[in-house]
């Protein structure tokens, strides 16, 4: 009969929720390894220097692969998220691979426990909420977590990076590390020093924008006002 | 948009128009009175008006009586922003890097060490690398005023900036490192290199500009038809078997050869930005050849033949 024929669709496209779900569900138990990580290792050993160290490998392969689900969810969200989200997880790249894997002096400063700490709790807010309201069992609290700690969040960690970029400009200045110089045969020079200045005065029009994106999600969503977005 | 009356039965119009976003009435003409004259900071070229709030704008060319109304016509506006015409902006945009390129080339002060100020590249390939570059962009400004044949008359104003800010940031940087005191000239095939890189650049120039006188006479001036482009007795248009848009095909050619001849990664990087940007409007062009011409020659690839 007809049936016979039919093709089996993979599981993702009959029950698209559950498998982006079960997606943002492994995200958050990796924010949640990670921070638990970050815990034991300062209630055992009472500082945190060497905090970065052991957790480095683990963060530098969870940052990673969330590029991939970048990627993997973009086929199934609104473009404009993927754009934000985009920033964030290249900007995420950035840090850890250019800045705190290159240079080791750095990696036990405090700003790097502070963006580490912020960025921690954000995603496992974040990533909980996806998941829950993908279930549709969607408690308040997170709810109220995901449009509300923010506000503090990231002006933390955009400090934090700011301050780990800052210090981390004399030893990039006297390695001269990433950089090339004429005259060579490509006729192009690059100054990793210059280039992280331009990063850091980057983060003034950029860092707005993304403040102003999540505050405007929070009075649609919490508050339910209607906004009139700006057409295209 | 006209309104015709016949001899015979004269049809009385009434219209409404309506905004766009919020539905507010803006206003009601029984007679035939533009736009502007109730709202004067809306002038013609800043108005979108439509049947539909999110359907596409009604051509300057559309007929009242031929649109699918009823005595009573409902028209939903939306303003545009503000306008610059394109032929404005093309000179803007071209004059630019023309300028920009000369004040590396002359080595004004304040770029490179104070020693150097006004002084030249003892390279020969510097110079012939000025002249090309100048040349290119000079074609481009004489162009927009006696070749092209503009669709629309404007454009939004903020694409001014944008447009801006990619010609004159490329130019600048490109320029920077051809002229610069310790530029290497090219090395893997040297003087060959540089005989091939020129060769290819100027073909590609005749070519892009035969491009453009053809398709220029594909429209009489003051219309706005649409017709396919074939080529012509210039063998530079035979291309046209191959390609939907071929002045692409020679710009990029134009600047591959540019590359070759100043082994600069900045003009390389150009390149590529501009083959992917020109790739998006070729294959966007392509796509409306094919929606509007039911005999559209199906060899025809957008831009690379056969590839792309």
């Amino acid at each position: 009969g007809p049936s016979a024929h039919r093709q089996q669709s993979p599981t993702k496209h009959r029950y698209p929720s559950l498998h982006k779900s079960r997606g943002r569900g492994t995200t958050t138990s990796r924010w949640l390894v990670l921070a638990m990580a970050m815990m034991r290792f300062y209630i055992q050993k009472g500082t945190h220097k060497g905090l970065y160290k052991s957790i480095a490998r683990t963060l530098k392969f969870f940052q990673t692969i969330a590029l991939v689900e970048v990627v993997h969810c973009a086929i199934g969200i609104v473009r404009t998220s993927v754009i934000v989200t985009g920033v964030q997880v290249c900007s995420r790249i950035f840090m850890v691979w250019f800045i705190t894997n290159s240079i080791k002096q750095i990696q036990n400063e405090e700003s790097v426990i502070l963006f580490l700490a912020v960025w921690t709790f954000t995603e496992i807010t974040r990533y909980s909420f996806y998941t829950f309201n993908l279930l549709n069992h969607l408690p308040y609290f997170i709810k109220w977590a995901r449009y509300n700690m923010f506000i503090i969040m990231y002006p933390l960690g955009v400090a934090g990076e700011l301050l780990t970029i800052y210090t981390a400009l004399p030893y990039v200045r006297k390695t001269g590390m990433l950089s090339m110089r004429l005259p060579n045969k490509y006729n192009v020079s690059f100054d990793y020093y210059y280039f992280l200045v331009i990063v850091m005065l980057s983060y003034i029009p950029l860092f707005p924008q993304l403040y102003f994106h999540m505050l405007r999600q929070r009075r649609k969503v919490l508050l339910g006002e209607i906004i009139v977005e700006k057409d295209e | 948009m006209t309104s015709q009356g016949s001899r015979k039965a004269v049809v009385f119009f009434e219209v409404e128009i309506l905004d766009a976003k919020t539905k507010d009435k803006l206003c009601f003409l029984d007679k035939v009175r533009p736009l502007h004259k109730y709202y004067p900071q809306w002038y013609a070229a800043r108005q979108s008006i439509r049947l539909d709030p999110k359907g596409k704008s009604l051509k300057d060319e559309d007929v009242l009586q031929h649109l699918p109304v009823g005595t009573t016509a409902t028209f939903y506006f939306r303003d545009l922003g503000a306008q610059i015409s394109w032929v404005t902006v093309f000179l803007t945009e071209y004059g630019g890097p023309l300028l920009l390129y000369l004040m590396f080339y002359f080595r004004v002060p304040f770029i490179y060490a104070p020693k150097y100020d006004f002084t030249t590249s003892k390279h020969w390939v510097v110079h012939l690398a000025c002249m090309c570059h100048s040349f290119h962009y000079l074609k481009r400004l004489l162009e927009t005023l006696f070749v092209h044949r503009f669709s629309h008359g404007t454009m939004p104003l903020r694409n001014i900036f944008k447009n801006c800010t990619y010609y004159w940031g490329f130019a600048a940087w490109m320029a920077y490192y051809i002229n610069h005191p310790l530029y290497t000239p090219p090395t893997i095939y040297g003087e060959q290199q540089v005989r091939i890189a020129l060769i290819i650049f100027l073909f590609c120039q005749v070519g892009n500009f035969s491009i453009h006188i053809a398709l220029r006479n594909l429209r009489p001036p003051g219309s706005k038809t649409r017709k396919i482009p074939y080529p012509t007795k210039n063998p530079f248009t035979w291309i046209f078997l191959l390609v939907s848009c071929p002045n692409y095909t020679y710009e990029l050619g134009s600047w591959f050869g540019f590359t070759l001849m100043t082994q600069c990664l900045p003009v390389a990087f150009f390149t590529a930005v501009g083959f992917i940007q020109m790739t998006v409007w070729a294959k966007g062009k392509h796509r409306s050849y094919l929606k509007e011409f039911r005999d559209y020659p199906p060899l025809r690839s957008p831009i690379l033949p056969f590839v792309l």
